[in-house]
């Protein structure tokens, strides 16, 4: 009973809407690189860089004395091993350092291993500056491997005066199942 | 706000009722094929209480077990399934459907229009519900049960710890979204073009402009949703990461994702509960609204505001310092415009001339118990406290006093108020009055309680719980049964209502009744304002 007008009317604006809708739905998904975008740039969350740092004309702050704990831990499911060969350190700012990690596959089978690390505080993590990690990719290991896996990293000297201590934490995921064919080989 | 209009129009309208040139198909077809907004109104209002059933007996399932400290009667998992199922059904089949079917119903008849807009998406957007919830519901009896992560199917748990029936519920999730959200653009269409001569957008009832606001909610948010359901379904079926830290993702983010819907939605389910008081304080406090331009202002401000609060849910995530202060100060800001309007209420019925009819009886009843709910929100939006009170039985008492004493009294309220004018009855007054104090009892002894135990250190969604909970929890328990039983005197009134039982009214039903609803006959007639009434 509505007449021509208004029903035109009325089709324009359910267009318009549905735009939104649809707008809406893709919002959803832009959250996600949004939120990692923002974890990044804010260096909140606790996650660090996962791309190697490059350690070139770094003044090393000797006034200073960061300490670094490190904790490991394996996720639900993985069988392996894992442990850090250094329980703590203490570091100047734009010092280099390197911590061994040792892990061995206990289960009777070749399994695929991915360690995501996470830094608390979480503001501490945009100053960790990795050279060089087990973490940048996934580790195969055969049923009954042990390796040391080593990782070079140094504190940023921009870290604010306030942050004297802070905790690494790497967990290590069992993959097998998703892994990609190139680190299988 | 003046609302009459041309009598002589409604008039005409009388003698069609009955032998319109539209031919209604009788029996399951007239249903089925509907297009007509008083007919879909009906279907959803009974859909909803038909959940509010369903989603009750899981209640009363939680409630027996919780009777005593034990595992006795479920369980745990079965426990865990009524938890999430009895949520998700009270929110997506209860109070949403409910307030669809009052927007279907009032907002035609409000703005003088002779229908919805958009009659045919109507049909559509109410008939995917029953599927949504058929889904949903079957999922129990299979393999594995039902979904039983919670509602807010925090990953991994709806991810890496959920069985394959997950796919269930991401598919019923998908309908009810986008039954929701044809509903939202039809009840926005209708508003903006269906509006009748002179009803300018500052003389529209307030009823209708909360939902206004709700519509556009609904049409924001909903889609964030259905993208999050289909995260899950893509991160535990196809192998993505969204969630999953192995691969890159991230389970908090889940968490973000779903309160950014989640708290829009929790106004989605109050906003229209505050038009409806808002119609009927007047009424029957004889007098105008008190600041009707500063209810639409907080209506509108407190959606807005819901956008940037979503975070107080997830306190204990580990935010840094900064986020939390922010999302604390913006939640307690909300306290403001919602203050606003329980001032506006109480100013309405300051020295006005008060009866204590059923509807206005839920309506006082709202406002002081939803207060209740608003104030422990905003206990629980002090960061510090939080780290207290998250996940513990406070957090339950708080939601249930904000959606069961303010969102379902309110509708309670609105059936009341409006169920003369449907059949052109009134109601067993007595039944309603027993319904009310019933009710009104037994709600505070099921959920008073629970702000103890909460502060005490009950967690929720616990199919168990410490000796020392062991009283309360019996008296929760029997407030509980008590309420649900208070439901079925709803029930039978509800019944002799719609056999058309009781004493005839006049058109305007209440003495103090204003609006166009108003003005037409009682029953409203089949079609209503085919020629638009003119708003003086």
């Amino acid at each position: 009973m509505s007449e021509p007008n208004t029903q035109k009317k009325n089709s324009r604006m359910v267009v318009k809407l549905l735009a939104i809708v649809v707008g809406m739905f893709g919002f959803g998904f832009a959250l996600v690189p949004l939120y990692d975008v923002l974890c990044d740039a804010l260096g909140i969350n606790g996650k660090p860089s996962d791309t190697a740092a490059v350690y070139e004309a770094v003044e090393i702050d000797e006034s200073r004395l960061i300490t670094v704990d490190f904790i490991t831990r394996t996720n639900t499911g993985m069988p392996w091993e894992f442990r850090s060969e250094t329980r703590q350190v203490k570091v100047h700012p734009g010092q280099l350092n390197k911590v061994n990690f040792y892990v061995k596959n206990s289960a009777k089978t070749e399994i695929v291993g991915q360690a995501v690390p996470s830094i608390s505080p979480g503001t501490a993590a945009l100053y960790m500056n990795k050279t060089e990690c087990f973490c940048f990719e996934q580790q195969t290991l055969k049923a009954g491997e042990e390796v040391l896996m080593p990782m070079q990293f140094y504190v940023d000297p921009q870290i604010p005066e306030n942050i004297t201590y802070f905790t690494l934490q790497y967990t290590l995921y069992n993959v097998t199942a998703t892994a990609d064919v190139v680190a299988m080989n | 706000m003046t609302t009459a209009t041309d009598n002589t129009h409604i008039d005409d309208h009388h003698d069609d009722d009955g032998h319109h040139e539209h031919h209604i198909p009788p029996g399951l077809k007239r249903w089925l094929y509907t297009t007509n907004h008083k007919d879909i109104g009906t279907l959803y209002l009974w859909f909803a209480f038909i959940m509010f059933l369903i989603g009750g007996a899981m209640a009363m399932v939680i409630r027996a077990e919780l009777f005593q400290p034990g595992l006795q009667i479920v369980e745990p998992n079965f426990f865990n399934q009524m938890t999430t199922v009895h949520g998700l059904i009270m929110v997506f089949g209860a109070v949403m459907p409910a307030f669809t079917g009052l927007a279907n119903w009032l907002v035609p008849m409000m703005i003088g229009a002779p229908d919805m807009a958009l009659p045919r998406m109507n049909n559509w957007s109410f008939w995917i519900l029953p599927f949504a919830f058929l889904i949903l519901l079957s999922s129990l009896f299979m393999e594995g049960g039902g979904p039983a992560f919670g509602w807010t199917f925090y990953a991994p748990l709806s991810t890496t710890y959920s069985n394959d029936g997950t796919a269930l519920f991401v598919f019923a999730v998908h309908i009810m979204g986008a039954s929701s959200i044809m509903g939202a653009i039809n009840v926005i269409v209708t508003i903006f073009n269906m509006r009748a001569p002179g009803m300018t957008w500052m003389k529209m009832p307030l009823f209708v402009w909360t939902w206004l606001i709700t519509a556009f909610l609904l049409i924001a948010v909903m889609p964030v949703l259905a993208g999050a359901v289909t995260m899950v379904l893509t991160d535990k079926f196809f192998g993505t990461s969204f969630f999953d830290a192995a691969g890159g993702g991230d389970p908090v983010m889940f968490q973000h994702i779903f309160w950014f819907f989640g708290h829009p939605e929790v106004y989605i389910m109050i906003l229209p509960a505050f038009g409806i008081i808002s119609q009927i304080i007047p009424t029957f406090a004889r007098k105008p609204l008190f600041g009707y331009a500063s209810m639409v202002y907080a209506t509108a401000s407190i959606a807005l505001l819901s956008f940037i609060v979503w975070a107080h849910h997830m306190f204990t995530t580990g935010m840094p310092v900064a986020a939390e202060l922010f999302f604390m100060f913006a939640t307690m800001l909300i306290s403001v415009p919602t203050g606003v309007k329980v001032f506006n209420w109480v100013a309405t019925m300051w020295r006005g001339s008060m009866t204590f009819e059923v509807p206005m009886l839920f309506a006082i009843a709202f406002i002081v118990l939803f207060t209740i709910g608003g104030l422990s929100g905003l206990m629980l939006a002090i960061v510090p406290v939080d780290f207290q009170y998250h996940d513990t039985y406070f957090v339950v008492a708080h939601f249930h006093y904000v959606l069961v004493t303010g969102a379902i009294f309110s509708i309670m309220a609105a059936v009341y108020y409006w169920l003369p004018k449907w059949t052109g009855k009134m109601f067993h007054i007595g039944l309603a009055k027993w319904h009310f104090w019933c009710s009104l009892v037994s709600v505070n002894v099921l959920f008073f309680p629970m702000h103890f135990v909460g502060l005490a250190g009950m967690p929720r969604r616990i199919p168990d719980y410490a000796l020392q909970f062991a009283d309360f929890n019996k008296w929760i328990s029997i407030g509980g049964f008590a309420f649900g039983l208070s439901q079925l005197i709803f029930l039978a009134l509800l019944i002799k209502a719609c056999k058309k039982q009781g004493d005839p009214v006049s058109n305007q039903v209440w003495e103090g009744a204003e609006g166009l609803e108003w003005e037409i006959p009682s029953p409203a007639p089949y079609h209503s304002f085919e020629t638009p009434p003119v708003v003086k």
